[in-house]
């Protein structure tokens, strides 16, 4: 065995010494903290290089592809069977995933120290980052459902504490939480998914020689039952799993939380709610693939689970993309975009397989990050000006920005032949015109990517073209127009003593920026038809270059389609946006004036918020409330009666005390006081009076004796 | 009546007027000498009842009353040097106003 493989627990640990240290370190440590969150990050990433070099040396394909190592965790019972193993798995997913999320990881990280610079709490930032990045490295090294499940909350976790970064913004920390309780939706499914697995199987190791939960054996003994609806034991798997994929990739239902955490600051939405996070969810169904797919021998056609994992990912690939449209926060725009290209991963996992999705996975962790980092980069040239109807002309003042900027929106779109973008979601479309089920998913994925297409040309013709309209100075998210002082000087303006004039980030911002814009060029390559090393690595097999395929009819065709809708998105971005420059800021959008009604349903996100709000919330209220009541008058009452009864046993109690026990000892404290008082009368300490009882005791003595005589 | 008696009734009567002067009187000598005259009461029924006793001949009596002077001049020198320390802490010898041993 390789001793990367052994060792493989290194990549995660290093940020996650870093995180340890930089929670111990002193808030106006920024250096120290920034600098091991780097370092960790570039010692994981050789690492991940490292792993990646295993997985390539390695030959064999399928099963014999994975290097395993487990080992015992612990015991939780008296026989063999019941140790809990837990271990490291180097396939070739892994290592794509590790290099990836340890290089975006570290780009970001130097972006960070550029955009949090001025930031107080700069250290507990990188420190929940490194922890952020290590639980997301754990995650994709486990070799264990359960060990998987830990990080996937770990993961949770730190995107609940980086949303909630600026938790003193009511906005933000509501965002948090809605993130946090949305996912955890999804996380119960996922954990029963588990739970069901483990009863099945007895085991939650992925690989473990031919006894693990994804291999053969087990699959075997998934697929022989069924359970409602005559689905298969491994498709209900499959599915509760899916689920939690659901929630953490914001697939349709789940999806409202991804949008909202945007509050978080901006590298955060680039590496966890674009790049890596949420592509976890993905990176889970692809993992656990074999079980979604999983059919028995006499079953003909499609597994079950895999058409849900499709037709969310259509789904939601076509209703985001459709409110993106219509948004106008930057970064809002790239959030539905993300949601909207995780239904396309989705998708492609569905009609295509592990291959085709985690291609785009791939592809759109690059160029997403680009364009987050590149939308962070336009807030901080702009003052934290988010609304990009405010923006515009910004091509002048921020050159790189704007570039690299063009570069990822090119590849989000999926501008052909030389943008990464294209290569992966022409391919999920190609797989999606082959689906035997159906053609839906090919005419709404290219429904989408047209929208994709559209809304990205609107908001790059917003931000960076026509004229700059952010003097008209609206202070973000209300209403309030400060160009209504006049002539007189705006010394409410929170900005006024900031150069109007929007500037060009700095190095540390800019340089990740066009390494990720290379990236998302060069990463095209390695997946085209003509040469589709990527898919044919994550395969196992060997690509071979081969021009002609790019000419065979059907790929030609599709690519043509593909192209022709992308140019038609932008051009009609260009048409209503592009060719007159939008003047002011307050002027209505155009689709806006043609269709109000559907343009402020889009606006509204299908209201589905509100929908939320209503139903489960406010159900949830009523429910709660319903409970108080209950409370108060059950419970409390029974307590509050107990109370009563024993307040009033205590009453009698004092009372007893106080009236018998007490007063009857001070009556006779007193009494005997009293008559010592009498008592002490006698002894006055005059000696003649002893003497004259004396003597009258003497006389009386005298006298009955005389008496007695007598008698 | 006897010769006995009339000594009885001596002592008796030297008895109360010692009895007498030493509840009434508030200087702390004349209770002194009052308690002296009721000593020598005793003494002279010591001396009536051996002269007029069984065996006149044995000096029982006086050997008694001989003891008791002997007593009651050792008694006296006390008294009177206690009475000697009051007045000097008190500057008094009234017993009236020696009442510190009240209860």
């Amino acid at each position: 065995m390789l001793w990367i493989v052994k060792n493989l627990w290194l990549i995660p640990a290093l940020p996650l010494v870093a995180a340890g240290l930089s929670a111990l370190a002193k808030q106006p440590c920024k250096k120290f903290a920034s600098s091991l969150a780097i370092l960790s990050m570039a010692g994981a990433l050789v690492l991940s290089c490292i792993a990646f070099k295993a997985a390539l040396a390695h030959s064999g394909s399928g099963e014999a592809a994975n290097q395993i190592f487990n080992f015992r965790w612990f015991q939780f019972g008296a026989s063999e069977a019941d140790w809990v193993r837990i271990g490291w798995l180097l396939n070739r997913l892994t290592a794509v995933m590790l290099v990836m999320v340890s290089f975006v990881s570290l780009l970001i990280f130097i972006y960070s120290t550029g955009y949090m610079a001025h930031d107080e709490n700069f250290t507990r930032f990188f420190c929940f980052l490194s922890l952020f990045a290590a639980a997301m490295l754990g995650l994709i090294i486990a070799n264990s459902l359960l060990l998987f499940f830990i990080c996937w909350e770990l993961v949770g976790l730190t995107s609940y504490l980086l949303i909630g970064f600026w938790y003193h913004k009511p906005s933000a920390a509501a965002a948090a939480k809605k993130a946090f309780i949305t996912t955890r939706i999804g996380d119960l499914a996922f954990l029963l998914g588990m739970v069901w697995l483990y009863a099945q199987t007895g085991t939650l190791l992925f690989y473990d020689q031919g006894h693990g939960c994804l291999e053969q054996s087990a699959l075997a003994t998934l697929t022989a039952q069924t359970t409602v609806f005559r689905l298969t034991v491994a498709g209900g798997i499959g599915l509760l799993i899916f689920l939690g994929a659901v929630g953490k990739s914001g697939q349709v239902p789940l999806h409202v939380w991804l949008p909202d955490a945007m509050e978080g600051p901006t590298p955060v939405s680039a590496l966890i709610h674009a790049a890596t996070m949420v592509a976890a969810g993905v990176f889970l169904v692809a993992r656990v693939y074999p079980i979604v797919s999983a059919s028995p021998d006499w079953f003909v056609g499609v597994a079950p689970a895999l058409k849900v994992v499709t037709w969310v990912g259509v789904i939601t690939a076509v209703f985001a993309a459709t409110i993106a449209v219509a948004q106008n926060d930057i970064k809002r725009i790239l959030a539905y975009s993300t949601v909207s290209q995780l239904g396309f991963m989705m998708m492609g996992l569905g009609v295509g397989g592990v291959a085709v999705g985690m291609f785009h996975l791939i592809t759109h962790a690059f160029f997403k990050a680009l364009l987050f980092m590149g939308a962070g980069s336009v807030i901080h040239g702009c003052h934290e000006e988010q609304d990009i109807r405010c923006m515009g002309g910004l091509r002048k003042f921020m050159p790189v920005t704007f570039a690299t900027y063009a570069i990822g929106m090119m590849a989000l779109c999926g501008v052909p032949l030389f943008f990464s973008g294209f290569w992966s979601k022409d391919e999920i479309l190609h797989h999606a015109h082959l689906w035997s089920v159906s053609r839906w998913p090919f005419y709404l994925g290219a429904f989408g990517a047209f929208l994709t297409a559209f809304y990205m040309t609107r908001q790059v013709f917003h931000v960076f073209f026509g004229n700059c309209r952010l003097e008209l100075g609206r202070t973000t998210g209300s209403e309030q127009h400060t160009v209504a002082h006049g002539g007189e000087p705006a010394s409410e303006h929170p900005h006024s003593e900031l150069p109007p004039q929007p500037h060009e980030s700095p190095a540390s911002m800019t340089l990740p920026l066009v390494i990720l814009a290379v990236f998302s060029i060069l990463l095209g390559f390695i997946g085209t038809p003509a040469w589709p090393w990527f898919q044919k690595f994550l395969e196992g097999q060997v690509a071979t270059m081969n021009m002609s395929r790019l000419a065979e009819p059907e790929v030609l065709h599709l690519m043509l389609v593909s192209s022709v809708i992308v140019f038609i998105g932008i051009g009609l971005g260009w048409w209503l946006y592009g060719r007159k420059s939008i003047a002011n800021a307050n002027e209505l959008d155009v689709l806006e004036r043609v269709r109000p009604d559907i343009f402020h349903l889009l606006r509204n996100k299908y209201y589905i918020d509100e929908i939320y709000e209503w139903a489960f919330v406010g159900l949830n209220k009523r429910w709660a409330q319903a409970c108080a009541i209950l409370d108060d008058l059950i419970v409390s009452g029974l307590v509050h009666l107990i109370a009563y009864v024993i307040v009033g046993l205590s009453w009698i109690s004092k009372t007893v005390d106080d009236e018998v026990v007490n007063k009857g000892f001070d009556e006779g404290c007193h009494g005997v006081s009293t008559g010592a008082g009498w008592l002490s009368r006698l002894q006055d300490g005059r000696v003649q009076n002893y003497l004259r009882v004396i003597g009258v005791a003497l006389i009386v003595l005298v006298l009955f004796l005389l008496w007695g005589c007598k008698g | 009546m006897t010769p006995l008696a009339g000594y009885l009734l001596l002592s008796s009567f030297l008895f109360a007027i010692g009895l007498a002067g030493a509840l009434t009187r508030r200087n702390g000598i004349l209770v002194l000498i009052g308690i002296e005259l009721m000593l020598n009461a005793a003494n002279l029924n010591f001396i009536a009842f051996w002269r007029f006793g069984p065996n006149p001949e044995m000096l029982k009596g006086i050997i008694f009353v001989l003891f008791s002077i002997g007593v009651a001049a050792a008694e006296a020198a006390v008294g009177l040097a206690l009475i000697i320390a009051i007045y000097r802490h008190y500057r008094t010898t009234n017993v009236e106003k020696m009442n510190s041993m009240k209860g």
